[in-house]
């Protein structure tokens, strides 16, 4: 693979960006997680990864950006490529470095240290001078005026909408063309979700960062991303434009629970009976 | 008043020293997670060095920079070669691992540079500083005081360059979550490497201080002993900690040593000498009873 930009016959002529081909993970040697993952990232773009909990959409970000080792976890098959090039055997050091950085669920910040010093740290893999530090800690402050004003609070004791806001930031500070975002949702009340999510939009609009985005919040992700793709049991069970998913009648019964007969459970409906059949 | 003064300035500079001890444990403690049982086989390793190329010809100056050099090094070696084939590995399995990083130490160092004890000189006298023995008559060691000197210059070297430096909040990102800090790109074994090196550092200023105090034998390595009292008392993670653990054991167990005796005599008769000996672990014990997290122990900081 040298010409990233050659079209093959069965894709549309869409440019190779993040790519990941039929990846099989499994964890401490017997737990097999990912059954064969393939998706797309289009550059400029946001992506949504849906599944419900536990259905295997951080264990594919962490394959992408290399920090599945750290936990006893193994890419056993497939691959990833980012720009054309394969980037699985990267560290996750040199792949920053490329441009491809996760924000982990849980909103990791470093405690102890400032909300300011949070951002600085995100920015260790850049060599760079005192001036062009600042105008990155100004672009992010930018974005997240909240950061700002409370800069100097240590991490650990700001709200939970400011520490997304610092984990997102702090990834900015890389310069990334590439982020993956994981669950930015997970316990912050609807207005704040929808704030980090503007500026998402923004970020992907203004800067050219790229999204892969997991969630479980499945109406909220599918209203900001462009493409989406469905996760359950390890694997990628349905996937299209955001807009058809949003309407798509099993979509809409199983991961949101409405449907026009009202809330059903997931044993009463019948196209998931049919393609479970299918799938096994 | 005069000898209460003398015993407590003499107990808080020899304090010092034990702080200096603490101190490495700290840092890579903080760090890594591993509580580093080699930190006064480090100390000795330091020393000996020092004392070991100055036999071989070297001036002093030469062999502090020849030390520094082991030292650093070696520390290296240590992240590379034994840590890093133990990263996701239980906390007490990387203790075992510097418990046997200790025999180690003491087993290869004296085989190169010699095992009889000697004596270290730094060119500072150990002697009573005239000024202050006029003005208010109290005895303070010239040398104690240099040391004290020299140990508050560098915590405050360390405490800049941790504030301040690029590498400084990558080590303070690494002690808070180290996976965090490496979803962002930080190298945690650059990290690593970097803290057994500056640990390795202190060692050897540690070393110095107490080599030429008591002079250059194996017995320096005991002194990591003392500095467990000192981590209870100061708090595992805690720099400051380190540094008033330290004044406080050294003030409090000088004081115990002259003041106890005679309260201890009148209350069960006998003869209670050695009191310095065994005071700290006392006090380390009171310690763990009535505040297990140590005096600056960092509050865990939950999230919202
Ligand atoms: N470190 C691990 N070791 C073993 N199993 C794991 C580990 N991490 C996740 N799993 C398992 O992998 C599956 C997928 O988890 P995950 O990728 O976290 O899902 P999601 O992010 O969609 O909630 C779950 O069944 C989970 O129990
Ligand atoms: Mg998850």
């Amino acid at each position: 693979m040298t010409v990233a930009t050659a079209p093959t016959e069965a894709a549309p002529a869409v440019e190779s960006y993040l790519t990941v081909n039929n990846i099989e993970v499994i964890y401490d040697h017997v737990i097999l997680v990912l059954k064969g993952v393939s998706l797309n990232v289009p550059k400029g773009k946001i992506v949504a990864l849906l599944g419900a909990n536990g259905a295997g959409k951080t264990t594919t970000l962490k394959a992408i950006s290399n920090l599945l080792r750290a936990e006893r976890g193994d890419v056993t098959k497939g691959s990833v490529e980012f720009k054309g090039r394969r980037v699985d055997q990267l560290s996750p050091n040199e792949l920053v470095k490329r441009g491809v950085i996760q924000v982990m669920e849980g909103r990791h910040c470093f405690a102890h240290l400032t909300l300011e010093e949070n951002l600085l740290t995100g920015a260790y893999t850049r060599s760079i001078s005192r001036g062009e530090l600042k105008q990155s800690l100004e672009k992010v402050y930018h974005y997240f005026p909240r950061l700002k004003t409370r800069r100097g609070s240590q991490a650990g004791y700001t709200s939970g909408g400011e520490q997304q806001m610092c984990v997102i930031g702090r990834a900015l500070m890389a310069r990334p063309e590439m982020i993956l975002l994981d669950e930015p949702s997970m316990g912050l009340a609807p207005q704040i979700v929808e704030e980090i999510f503007e500026i998402v939009k923004g970020l992907n609009g203004q800067e050219n960062v790229s999204f892969l985005l997991a969630e479980q919040n499945t109406m909220m992700a599918l209203r900001y991303a462009d493409f989406g793709y469905i996760l359950e049991n390890g694997r990628v069970v349905m996937e299209g434009g955001a807009e058809g998913l949003r309407t798509n009648e099993d979509v809409k019964e199983f991961y949101l629970g409405i449907s026009s007969s009202g809330r059903k459970s997931f044993k009463d409906i019948k196209h998931y009976r049919r393609r479970k059949r299918w799938l096994s | 008043m005069q000898f209460f003064l003398e015993v407590l300035i003499g107990g808080l500079l020899s304090g010092v020293m034990y702080a200096l001890v603490a101190l490495g444990f700290v840092l890579i403690y903080k760090a890594s997670g591993v509580f580093n049982f080699a930190q006064g086989a480090m100390v000795y390793l330091a020393a000996l060095s020092v004392v070991g190329c100055m036999e071989k010809g070297a001036p002093l100056w030469l062999a502090i920079i020849l030390a520094f050099v082991i030292m650093t090094l070696f520390g290296i070696a240590t992240e590379k070669f034994v840590l890093r084939k133990l990263v996701n590995q239980p906390p007490i399995a990387l203790f075992m691992a510097t418990i046997g990083l200790a025999f180690f130490i003491e087993g290869l160092a004296p085989m190169v540079f010699g095992s009889d004890p000697r004596a270290l000189d730094l060119g500072i006298v150990d002697e009573p500083i005239p000024a202050i023995l006029d003005a208010w008559g109290i005895v303070i060691s010239k040398f104690d005081l240099v040391a004290a000197g020299v140990a508050a210059l560098l915590v405050t070297t360390l405490a800049l360059f941790f504030q301040y430096t690029r590498i400084g909040r990558a080590l303070r990102a690494v002690a808070d979550d180290h996976q965090a800090a490496l979803s962002i790109g930080i190298p945690l074994q650059h990290i690593w490497a970097i803290v057994w090196g500056i640990a390795g550092f202190v060692a050897l200023v540690a070393g110095l201080m107490w080599g030429a105090r008591n002079g250059v034998q194996f017995a320096l390595t005991f002194t990591a002993l003392k500095a467990l009292p000192v981590l209870i008392i100061g708090g595992f993670t805690s720099v400051p900690g380190a540094i008033v653990g330290g004044l406080l054991i050294g003030a409090s167990e000088k004081l115990a040593e002259i003041y106890l005796p005679p309260v201890m005599q009148s209350l069960f008769g006998g003869n209670f000498g050695g009191i310095e000996g065994w005071f700290p672990y006392v006090l380390a014990l009171f310690f763990l009873l009535v505040r297990p997290e140590g005096l600056f122990g960092e509050k865990h900081i939950d999230r919202v």
